[in-house]
């Protein structure tokens, strides 16, 4: 207790130094914890993703699409539950700027699929009766102030003209990872659209949607999909939906790794500075820490005090960065909800920020420590007056 | 050469020898130094600077090791003990009194009077009552609430002084204890000194350059150049 006093009293001794360390530290586990939550968002839609369910596309790319027959024949083949499909639309809403991800779907099957978009039994019977009709998530609803019954214009940039639909449904996200920025409407929609304007591209599909009686026959239902339609006019590549969402992360990993880095060396820098701290602080004390030698404390005492005050200054300056976090983080999400739908900080990250803090603390301590345990006690009393 | 004494020795200093290293060259600051302290002598080391009588302070204290010889303190050989067990016979047997008085600024004079207290196995009441009693021997039991940047140099000596005497030790050793202070309140330290040797019986050890400090000593031991040259009682 009483060196527990000694050491709180004693960090704050130089109370500017103490409070900018500290400052120092809130900030670097601040923008570490941001910048690891912009990581995580990055992996949002493959932490998301479902282990019951498959992505059939088309074995090339994927800006080919695969005919509307296959349906059938996947629905029969062994070990798969449900089918269902859609095409990503890629609308504009207004101007470019407005970008949401917006999808042309079979709506019963789909929202069957999907029992993460939480959507009212009265809203989903009159979107799916409705073919000019569409669901928005709560986020996107809110970011336009859409509400029911409201008609939403979209620019077609894949499917030229421009488009109509009228809010039928407003999903909320049945768990927090589930995006709530997304904007469905009718395949069947899109497709009599097509037939009229450009027919060749009607009665296709981006992506096929398959529901897995067991989620550990992936593999071998994977295999059959792609076997079934080997040397057609458009072969298959099916892959669990984990797979298909880190094929879209995997192209901007370079960012991913680079952002990663960045978040550590803040950290590393802010090591340095909390150990020069510590250096100072501890080279100002030597002739103190003699006395205390010299009095018959041992080294693991005057080492503790040096280790406890350099794990005071950050873990406090630790836990008043991950405080501030969370605001931060809302904030920003909120700013830029339109590149992370899911902005959220996961307990990784503060489990990451609590364990850095402890580093710092103990590395910064470490030199010092030493330095001070290894003076003998005659040299350190002639650093006193 | 030894000096014989009708009372029992509590300090006994055989062929002590110590040198530094200055580069490649060792520079020796003690030479062959043998002499005993008696049980409740009050003794002043004299000589000029860099006589040595620092470092034959910190050498009888256990804060530095001679290179040979031995230094035997109420029967222990302070040479063959260890790091861990040299501390605790610092703790157990040495007050310590310094120039510039070295207490810890963020505690009041009652914390830094406890401090040595905190290696005893004392409860809290018990650490309680050492600490005023050696607050009421220093004459400061109404500061001990302050800390030591409110206290004036005499007062920060004395509280130094109860930090040294509150575990009872076996020897105190004071390195120049009125260095730093004025006339008046140098004589008061001496005083307590003198006080804390006739009516306690502490063996203090004390080194200086003030002959007015050294007159309250029973015994004064010149140094010069390493070796003992005079002795006067």
């Amino acid at each position: 207790m009483f060196l527990l006093k000694l050491l709180a009293r004693n960090a704050f001794r130089h109370r500017l130094r103490t409070l900018l360390t500290i400052l120092g530290i809130t900030v670097a586990i601040l923008a570490f914890g941001l910048l690891q939550t912009v990581v995580s968002a990055w992996y949002a839609g493959v932490n998301a993703s479902s282990a019951t369910r498959l992505i059939t596309r088309n074995a090339v790319s994927l800006v080919f699409s695969l005919p509307i027959a296959y349906q059938e024949r996947i629905r029969r083949i062994e070990g798969v539950s449900s089918v269902s499909y859609a095409n990503w639309f890629g609308g504009v809403y207004i101007t470019e700027k407005n970008f949401f991800p917006s999808f042309a779907i079979e709506p019963q099957s789909y929202l069957a699929l999907y029992p993460e978009f939480v959507l009212e039994p009265e809203q989903k019977r009159a979107f799916i009766s409705d073919r000019k009709g569409c669901v928005v998530g709560q986020k996107l609803a809110s970011r336009f102030g859409w509400k029911i019954g409201d008609i939403i214009p979209l620019k077609g940039t894949i499917f030229p003209g421009n488009w109509e639909f009228v809010v039928r449904g407003i999903y909320t996200g049945a768990e927090k990872s589930t995006d709530e920025s997304q904007f469905f409407f009718h395949w069947a929609y899109l497709n009599e659209t097509l037939k009229k304007t450009i027919p060749r591209r009607a009665d296709q599909t981006g992506i096929y949607l398959i529901g897995l009686k067991n989620p550990q026959s992936a593999a071998e239902v994977s295999l059959a999909v792609d076997s079934a339609f080997k040397n057609s006019l458009a072969e298959t590549l099916t892959e669990t939906e984990k797979a298909f969402q880190l094929s879209f992360v995997s192209m901007t990993e370079a960012i991913v790794v680079a952002i990663r880095i960045v978040s550590f060396v803040v950290i590393i820098i802010i090591m340095v500075v909390v150990a020069n701290t510590m250096a100072m602080t501890a080279r100002e004390r030597i002739g103190e820490y003699a006395i205390f030698k010299a009095m018959g404390f041992r080294w693991y005492h005057v080492a503790g005090m040096i280790f406890g005050e350099s794990l005071f200054i950050s873990v406090t300056g630790g836990i008043v960065g991950i405080l501030l976090t969370f605001p931060v983080a809302r904030k920003f999400g909120d700013v830029m909800d339109q590149f992370f739908p899911i902005f959220q900080v996961e307990s990784s990250t503060l489990y990451m920020d609590l364990s850095f803090c402890l580093i710092v603390g103990l590395v910064a301590g470490m030199f010092p420590a030493w330095r001070t345990v290894n003076i003998r006690i005659a040299d350190g009393l002639r650093r006193v007056g | 050469m030894r000096d014989s004494n009708e009372k029992e020795s509590i300090v006994s200093i055989n062929a002590v020898s110590k040198s530094y290293q200055r580069g490649n060259q060792p520079v020796p600051v003690l030479e062959e130094i043998t002499f005993d302290i008696a049980r409740g002598e009050f003794l002043a080391l004299m000589g000029p600077s860099g006589s040595g009588k620092s470092t034959l302070l910190n050498l009888i204290a256990g804060i530095d090791s001679a290179d040979s010889g031995s230094i035997i303190i109420d029967g222990v050989d302070i040479a063959s003990l260890g790091e861990a067990e040299l501390a605790d016979w610092r703790a157990a047997h040495v007050g310590f009194i310094f120039q510039f008085y070295n207490l810890i600024p963020v505690l009041t004079a009652y914390e830094n009077v406890e401090l040595p207290l905190l290696l005893t196995s004392l409860s809290r009441r018990e650490r309680h009552e050492h600490v005023e009693t050696a607050l009421a021997v220093v004459a400061l039991s109404d500061r001990k609430e302050h800390y030591p940047s409110q206290l004036s140099g005499g007062q920060q000596q004395r509280v130094a002084i109860a930090r040294a005497i509150v575990t009872d030790p076996t020897i105190l050793v004071a390195d120049e204890p009125t260095g730093d202070l004025d006339r008046v309140s140098a004589g008061d330290i001496l005083a307590l000194m003198s006080r804390l040797n006739e009516d306690f019986g502490k063996t203090i050890i004390m080194v200086t350059h003030d002959p007015r400090a050294a007159e309250k000593a029973h015994v004064i031991r010149h140094l010069e150049k390493g070796v003992l040259s005079d002795v006067s009682a």
